[in-house]
């Protein structure tokens, strides 16, 4: 625990001044442990003998915690409870009843009361109520701060992709304005160029887009999960099926080292995208004339995947960034390579569904393996 | 106005902007140097005196544009610096080179939001080489 703590303000309103006295006296000498913050609360307490001056001290001062008798001689508990307390303080309220019936507490409950403590209450009775109240303020502090947190990682993410987004457009775009103004003369054949580039662009984003839903499904759960007893070697040899072209373009060699056959209980789908990813990167990431080799085996309840390939391979540095939503490593090297910087966020968030996780060593230069564990038997996958 | 033999540097991280400006600028009859960053840009710099340069603004470093032309004006003044920039489709973040304290610090002659459009690029260069 450190030694940081925090005051909360107690406003105590009751016309016996031996209640006042009292509470305050207690409550001045407590301290109450915040799990959320793991800090000290102590209190800092404002007592009142009748309704009209704690409301005249409400514009300067709002309370977290509302210590309030019933009955008042003026403005009584009740109707400050209902008129006089801006919802949007937040202020808990706990109501001192010297009769408690059935009735009250249904009214008070109702005008938004969090607490009841009845005349004539203990010591201990009173810490006890508002050692609860102070546990709520807290969880609801920090439930706040979460949603905040939420709602700026939210923001980020659509910042990032909204760029993500336009670069491919303004490419585009850019390709068709030169286009528009003939600047290559009027033979069309002196195009092809800008055009066959404007395609790549396009096709990326495209790539992306597929990318980006494929995420947001699986994160938010909404995609029907069909978990059969699947071969995911066939999968595999599928993935390496589609990357094959791209791949001849390079003249680059993949080769697969795994049994025949390998049974787990997956989604297929969802493998196929884990396949999907490490082999296009590899293809893609690689070297003319280069090699890809994939291993597939198994270890007790657990399958191991293995991608290498003979690329240019990342730094340190580089490596720590990799498995971040739109991280993509910018250099030299992959100036020319499209791709939409959400393919390893998603094989690792699929990976952590299968009880699993994807890891990667890597010499910048030389070429990277990609190492992903799924657990054969995870049915229900949670996030 | 031809711009046969003039030599223009250009710089961005994007390879398509880096095409497109490479062949915008020829068609006007600009030789074309061309580098895809600051570093690079400086490098190429050290034995060869621009006519013109385009840069952008975020590259390696999100402020990159800035120093290259704080470094180009460095080499001399009288090259003409057009800083291209998506900060601001991008960021909300605005600003200009309109007023004199901006023109002070924003070594920049031009700063023209992108897309770049063909003929807003020509009217800027066409400005620029006048004024001289």
């Amino acid at each position: 625990m450190d030694n940081t703590s925090q005051k909360l303000k107690v406003f105590v309103v009751d016309d016996e001044p031996g209640i006042c006295l009292g509470v305050g006296a207690i409550l001045r000498d407590f301290k109450v442990n915040d799990q959320t913050s793991n800090s000290q609360v102590e209190f800092e307490i404002f007592t009142f003998n009748d309704g009209e001056s704690m409301i005249e001290s409400l514009e300067k001062e709002v309370p977290h915690l509302l210590l309030l008798d019933c009955k008042l001689p003026g403005i009584d508990g009740m109707e400050i409870l209902e008129n006089y307390l801006n919802p949007e303080n937040e202020i808990l309220t706990i109501m001192i009843t010297a009769y408690a019936t059935i009735e009250t507490a249904i009214k008070a409950t109702k005008l938004g009361a969090y607490d009841f403590l009845a005349k004539p209450f203990t010591p201990d009775e009173l810490r006890y109520t508002v050692r609860k109240a102070v546990t709520h303020i807290m969880l609801r502090g920090q439930a706040k701060r979460l949603e905040e947190e939420k709602k700026r990682i939210r923001f980020e993410f659509i910042r990032v992709l909204a760029h993500e987004l336009k670069s491919p457009i303004n490419a585009v775009d850019g390709y068709l304005d030169l286009i528009k103004n003939r600047i290559l003369g009027d033979e069309i054949e002196a195009y092809d160029g800008l055009v066959e580039k404007s395609v790549i662009r396009i096709d990326g984003m495209r790539k992306m887009i597929g990318d980006l839903l494929d995420l947001t499904r699986i994160e938010s759960g909404q995609k029907k999960r069909m978990i059969e007893n699947i071969d995911i070697i066939e999968i595999a040899k599928n993935s390496i099926e589609l990357n094959c072209l791209s791949a001849e373009k390079s003249n680059i060699n993949i080769e697969l080292f795994s049994p025949d056959s390998l049974f787990m209980s997956a989604d297929s789908g969802e493998i196929q995208i884990i396949f999907n990813n490490l082999i296009s990167n590899a293809v893609k990431y690689n070297i003319k004339n280069g090699n890809v080799f994939i291993r597939i085996s198994e270890d007790n309840n657990l399958v191991n995947i293995e991608v290498e390939d003979t690329g240019i391979g990342l730094t340190s540095d580089e490596l720590s960034k990799l498995f971040n939503e739109f991280s993509r490593i910018k250099n030299e090297k992959t100036r020319n390579i499209q791709g939409s910087g959400l393919g390893l966020s998603i094989v690792k968030k699929i990976s952590g569904l299968y009880g699993g996780d994807v890891d990667c060593s890597s010499t910048s230069g030389k070429g990277s393996i990609f190492y992903v564990t799924l657990n054969k038997t995870t049915v229900e996958g949670q996030l | 106005m031809n711009y046969f033999n003039k030599n223009v540097l250009l710089v961005d991280d994007d390879p398509d902007v880096l095409e497109q400006q490479n062949v915008l600028l020829k068609s006007l009859g600009f030789n074309t140097v061309c580098a895809s960053g600051e570093s690079e840009a400086m490098d190429i710099l050290k034995s060869f005196k621009p006519d013109l340069a385009v840069i952008d603004l975020m590259m390696e470093e999100m402020d990159g544009g800035f120093i290259l032309a704080y470094e180009i004006k460095k080499i001399s003044n009288d090259i003409p610096v057009i800083m291209t920039t998506a900060v601001t489709n991008v960021t909300g973040m605005e600003f200009e080179n309109s007023s004199l304290e901006e023109k002070n610090w924003i070594k920049a002659d031009v700063i023209l939001p992108k897309p770049v459009r063909f003929e807003q690029l020509k009217g800027e260069i066409q400005r620029l080489f006048m004024e001289d």
